[in-house]
């Protein structure tokens, strides 16, 4: 990996059924993340997917392009939600460069859209170059 | 009502110690769309089970309803991957709060460490409490 390097964007596809699945692998039961009444009645569009399913998409994304390299960071802000509709998905598209390496770890650059909208602020991985 | 901030500085129990079986990433991984291989690495988005378990403890020990939490944001620092054969704990403390618009913002740090006590990873979390200005 060399600065500049840039990777091919992956696209991810997120269903309610996924949500689901996620809810229940990783423990999360808020019901924001499954029910449309929940979720609107705190102010949110919709239900919205877990913030940390989007940055597992990216955690999938960086295993891709690195091949699988040890990951010592990674983490995100959740600014924007990701609104998963009742039928179809969402499309999150996970783009991403190499910004710097330094003393054998290599920092990535990524940019995170939903519709073309940034989702994660300050989205960061770091990697074992 | 708003969350109190004598909150800050305090650390809650540590949780059930829990141990990553292949059974666990290969769900993990699927629900993200993923393939599992054994023998293969962990998502490295998995510690998230063992802080958000910290988190709800958290959440439960203080009447905060899960239902109004937004996350706002999470950072993993890894000291080494999670493996299959891990058994992790999470001890979570709270770190800062401070209100904004009617909403708590609490930040959290949560160790997360192995059988032998040694730190696998920190997660730091950052948790919207959207029930600020509730009366009741």
């Amino acid at each position: 990996m060399n600065p500049g390097d840039t990777f091919e964007p992956r696209t991810f596809a997120i269903t309610r059924a996924d949500l689901v699945a996620y809810a229940e692998a990783a423990g999360d039961p808020n019901p924001i993340h499954q029910d449309e009444e929940v979720a609107r009645s705190v102010g949110l569009p919709g239900v919205i997917a877990h913030g940390m399913y989007t940055l597992g998409l990216v955690g999938r994304a960086v295993e891709e392009w690195t091949g699988g390299a040890e990951v010592v960071e990674l983490g995100c802000k959740f600014t924007q939600p990701v609104v998963v509709p009742a039928d179809g998905a969402a499309e999150v598209v996970v783009a991403g460069s190499v910004k710097g390496v330094a003393d054998g770890l290599a920092t990535l650059s990524l940019e995170v859209t939903c519709d073309g909208t940034k989702v994660l602020g300050m989205p960061k991985a770091v990697v074992r170059a | 009502m708003p969350v109190d901030q004598s909150l800050v500085g305090r650390e809650f129990p540590p949780t059930a110690p829990l141990e990553v079986t292949e059974e666990r990433v290969a769900a993990f991984a699927a629900s993200l769309g993923a393939r599992y291989d054994a023998g293969g690495a962990v998502p490295p988005t998995y510690p998230i089970v063992l802080a958000f378990d910290a988190m709800q403890a958290f959440l439960a020990a203080e009447d905060i309803d899960l239902f109004r939490i937004v996350h706002g944001e999470q950072r993993f620092a890894y000291e080494r991957p999670v493996r299959v054969g891990d058994v992790l704990t999470a001890t979570l403390g709270v770190v800062s709060l401070r209100q904004i618009g009617g909403a708590d913002i609490i930040g959290t740090s949560s160790a997360i460490t192995d059988g032998d006590g040694a730190l696998v990873c920190t997660g730091r979390a950052t948790l919207v409490h959207s029930g600020g200005q509730e009366t009741s």
